[in-house]
């Protein structure tokens, strides 16, 4: 375990380190959040007034959710593609020979993955506080959305890493995204699941990010709301794509 | 002047097939964009009830908004070729033939031109299916190939443009960012009268790419509207003419001979 934990501290650090020393990798995680806030806020506001929308705290507060999950589930995917770069240029297999014990390389990416979204995770709150989003939520349920979307963070980036041990070249990149990109916007992203009308409320009703961002959205109104399916999805596909991460381990190793 | 043509004929189908055989350069420009237009068509469907909105079919509204992207891809499209020309040395063995530099850019973005005709053919396709019917009627079908044909001329020579200037690929690419930010502060998603945001409704009122979807969406759910069409067709022809002037006053330097 010890081994283990050493593995992943070094994967983290050197995946961190070489983040935020590199202007081309911060500024894109950073900005790419802040643009869709912006774009989603600042130009489809007057959706509030759209009859049957109902979300208490206003369009701000609404998309917040939205972009924190998808500043999560990126940030996990910003990170799969740097593990395809380690692969392509040679240093994956270096560390694969150097580690005593290689699902510390998965788990080291991974807590990577997390500290690169709690840095944008805060920058957007910051963001979204000074353009004046309402908090319905208590001390014990806007910590519950952080936490919910630390979940989908570790999860994106567990997929990620499998494509990207699978497939170890830089030009996996849009496996890894397009279906992460197709599973949030197939969700309530613009308006309440109860507003959407024909395929893709059907679509949005069995995407298990719709369970995730309705509970998002309940948790910054103060009236939680499916909870449960909500952590169950998230730690479902967690699990689900811990084990995609391994066997992409296991066939990475095996590939030499 | 038979070999001026022969010279761009060559280079406009040496374009398209080259674009034709990099599956990521065709398929990611007609499926992204109709991707996109689903999720939004779905998602924002409920927009169609606010008061003032053009149009009861959020697909018709939306429509418009592959056009530009195709724009966008068209930019990348030629950019990336040719910076890829001139990294790899292509444009200096050509150099040593008596290619005029003229024939150069026109067949390089005639082939751009083709890519994007063939593409706004696809999103006209996908929305007849989903049940649009442009109110301009056929000769609006026809003006809104022109004008499709117009962008990806147009930005096809941003992107020529920035690849002579740059030489490298990877600094055109750089630019779709920028171009993205510029297609989602505009009326994209909402009409700008409907934009309650007021720094927003400035920004896209500011924005040219506003126009070019306005132009578009004329065409499509108002019927031959001249004020938006005249519009449109300015600013894709301000757009054509400099950054024509700019791509040809950068060529020299890449084809020294």
């Amino acid at each position: 375990m010890r081994r283990t934990l050493s593995v992943a501290e070094g994967v983290a650090w050197r995946t961190l380190h070489n983040v935020f020393t590199n202007p081309s990798l911060v500024i894109p995680q950073l900005a790419f959040p802040l643009f869709f806030f912006t774009a989603f806020v600042g130009g489809l506001s007057r959706i509030r007034h759209v009859p049957g929308f109902d979300y208490p705290l206003g369009y701000t507060a609404f998309q917040f959710v939205f972009v924190m999950l998808q500043s999560a589930a990126f940030g996990g995917v910003f990170t799969g593609f740097g593990i395809a770069r380690d692969f392509e240029f040679g240093f994956a297999r270096r560390l694969l020979l150097a580690s005593p014990h290689r699902t510390g390389i998965v788990l080291g990416y991974a807590l990577a993955a997390m500290c690169r979204w709690l840095v944008t995770a805060a920058f957007i709150t910051v963001v979204a506080f000074a353009v004046g989003m309402k908090v319905g939520g208590s001390g014990v349920d806007v910590p519950a959305l952080y936490l919910l979307a630390l979940i989908v963070n570790a999860a994106a980036i567990l997929w990620a890493a499998g494509v990207a041990m699978r497939l170890r070249t830089m030009q996996a990149g849009p496996v890894m995204q397009m279906p992460v990109f197709l599973v949030l916007f197939f969700a309530p992203v613009y308006v309440p699941l109860g507003l959407l009308r024909g395929w893709i409320h059907a679509v949005a009703v069995v995407n298990p990010l719709t369970r995730v961002l309705e509970a998002g959205r309940g948790f910054l109104a103060g009236t939680p709301t499916e909870v449960g399916a909500a952590f169950g999805a998230a730690v479902g596909l967690a699990l689900l794509f811990s084990l995609w991460a391994l066997r992409g381990l296991r066939k990475a190793e095996a590939a030499g | 002047m038979t070999t001026t043509r022969d010279q761009v004929l060559l280079l406009a189908r040496r374009s398209v097939v080259r674009t034709w055989r990099q599956p990521a350069a065709t398929v990611f420009p007609l499926l992204f964009p109709m991707l996109l237009l689903a999720v939004n068509s779905g998602g924002l469907r409920a927009e169609t009830h606010l008061p003032g909105f053009p149009t009861h079919s959020f697909v018709a509204f939306a429509l418009a908004v592959p056009f530009i992207q195709g724009a966008l891809f068209a930019t990348m499209n030629a950019g990336t070729d040719l910076a890829r020309d001139v990294q790899t040395g292509f444009l200096n063995r050509l150099s040593l033939t008596p290619l005029r530099g003229a024939a150069l850019l026109a067949g390089q973005l005639g082939g751009v031109t083709v890519l994007g005709v063939v593409q706004a053919c696809f999103y006209l396709v996908v929305g007849f299916a989903a049940g649009v019917r442009p109110k301009a009627g056929v000769g609006g079908v026809a003006v809104l190939l022109v004008f499709a044909a117009l962008i990806a001329l147009s930005f096809g020579a941003l992107g020529a443009w920035a690849a002579l200037r740059t030489g490298s690929a990877e600094a055109v690419q750089s630019l779709f960012p920028v171009f993205f930010v510029f297609l989602f502060i505009s009326s994209m998603n909402i009409p700008r009268n409907l934009i309650a945001t007021t720094w927003f409704r400035d920004a896209a009122t500011a924005n040219p790419v506003s126009y070019l979807l306005e132009c578009v969406r004329s065409l499509i759910i108002t019927g031959w509207d001249g004020e938006a069409l005249g519009l449109g067709f300015g600013i894709v022809a301000v757009v054509g003419v400099v950054a024509l002037t700019l791509a040809a006053r950068s060529l020299p330097k890449r084809l020294a001979r």
